[in-house]
C-alpha cells in the first residue's frame, strides 16, 4: 500500500481501536489512519455528506471494518460500498467478534476483501494485526476518483 | 485460515509456482495447495468441466492468480468467478508482475481480494509471499464453503 494511502477503521470500541492502530504500527505500517466509531460515520466520510470529515479524491483507502456498532451496522456499510461503482474498489477487510457462518458467506458474497474472526485473547488479537499489516505493506491499492478516472482511461 | 481450505495457484511459471509454495510453507501454511498452468485448466476446475479435477463436494477454496497466463488470462478468470453467484464469495488473490494503475484499478473492480505485484528482486518476492503466508495462516480467517453455507 502507498504511503499516501489512508486505513479507515470502523470500530466502536475504543480499546480495540487503540490495540489494531498500534499492532498496525508495529508491523511497520506508517499510513495514515482513521478511526469511525459507528457505520453511520463511515458511510459519511465514504459518501462525502454530513459535517464530518470526508474523503479525498485521488486518494487510496482500505476499510477495516467491525460488525456489530452502533446505528449502522457492518454489514449495511459493505453492503452500500460494494454497491457505488467507484467506492467497491475499496479493500475491505472484515475484523469483528462475529463467528456465524452465515454472516462470514453473506460478507463474502457482498464483496469484503477476506473475513477476520478476531481473537479473545489480547496477546493474539495483536499478532493477527500484526500480520494483517504484513499483508498490508506488500498489496496495491487503487486510488478512488483518481486520476485515471478523470482523464476517462477508465 | 482452517487447514480444510485449499489454496489454488494459477500461475504459468514453475520457478515462480515453486518459490510461492516454499514460501508459504515457511510461514507455516499448512493447507493443499493445487495448481494450475493456465486460466484454461482453473476455469474447468473451478467449473467442474474437467472428470480428472478433484473438486470436493463442498470446498473452501482461496485463490493466487496470475494475470498473464497462456489460453485464458488472469482477467477473464476473474470475470467468470465473479459473474458466479457461488463462485464469486472466494477470495481471489492477484499475484502479478503487471504493477500498472490502471491493472490495480480494473481487477479491484471487479472483485479481486487484493492485488500484490511480484517484486522483480528474488529476495524480496519471497518476502512478499512470506507476509502473504503469514497472513494467510492466522487462526481466525474464515473462508466460506462454496456450494452451501459454512466456514472453513
Amino acid at each position: 500500500m502507498n504511503k499516501e494511502g489512508v486505513i479507515l477503521i470502523a470500530e466502536d470500541d475504543e480499546g480495540h481501536f487503540e490495540l489494531i492502530k498500534r499492532s498496525l504500527q508495529r508491523a511497520g505500517v506508517c499510513n495514515e489512519i482513521l478511526r469511525f466509531a459507528d457505520g453511520q460515520e463511515t458511510l459519511d466520510f465514504l459518501f462525502v455528506r454530513g459535517d464530518g470529515p470526508t474523503r479525498e479524491h485521488d486518494k487510496e483507502y482500505l476499510l477495516l471494518l467491525d460488525i456489530r456498532m452502533p446505528k449502522i451496522d457492518g454489514m449495511e456499510v459493505l453492503e452500500k460500498v460494494k454497491n457505488d461503482p467507484e467506492l467497491k474498489k475499496i479493500p475491505v477487510v472484515m475484523l469483528t467478534t462475529t463467528d456465524d457462518p452465515r454472516t462470514i458467506d453473506r460478507c463474502h458474497k457482498l464483496g469484503c476483501s477476506i473475513y477476520i474472526v478476531k481473537p479473545v485473547e489480547y496477546q493474539d488479537f495483536a499478532e493477527a494485526v500484526r500480520k494483517v499489516g504484513l499483508l498490508l505493506s506488500v498489496v496495491e491499492v487503487p486510488q478512488i476518483d483518481g486520476m485515471l478516472k478523470k482523464k476517462g482511461v477508465l | 485460515m482452517n487447514k480444510d481450505a485449499v489454496i489454488l495457484i494459477a500461475e504459468d511459471d514453475p520457478g515462480h509456482v515453486e518459490l510461492v509454495k516454499k514460501n508459504l510453507w515457511r510461514s507455516c501454511v499448512e493447507n493443499d495447495i493445487l495448481q494450475f498452468r493456465n486460466g484454461q485448466e482453473i476455469l474447468d476446475f473451478l467449473f467442474r468441466r474437467d472428470d480428472t479435477a478433484k473438486h470436493g463436494e463442498k470446498g473452501c477454496y482461496l485463490l493466487l492468480l496470475d494475470i498473464r497466463m497462456p489460453k485464458i488470462d488472469g482477467q477473464e478468470v476473474l470475470r467468470r468467478i465473479k459473474e458466479d453467484e457461488e463462485l464469486k464469495k472466494m477470495p481471489v488473490i492477484i499475484l502479478t508482475t503487471t504493477d500498472e494503475a490502471i491493472e490495480v484499478d480494473r481487477f479491484y473492480e471487479m472483485g479481486c481480494s487484493f492485488y500484490i505485484v511480484k517484486p522483480a528482486d528474488y529476495t524480496k518476492f519471497m518476502e512478499a509471499v512470506e507476509n502473504l503466508g503469514a497472513f494467510l495462516s492466522l487462526e481466525g480467517v474464515r473462508v466460506p464453503v462454496v456450494d452451501g453455507v459454512g466456514v472453513c
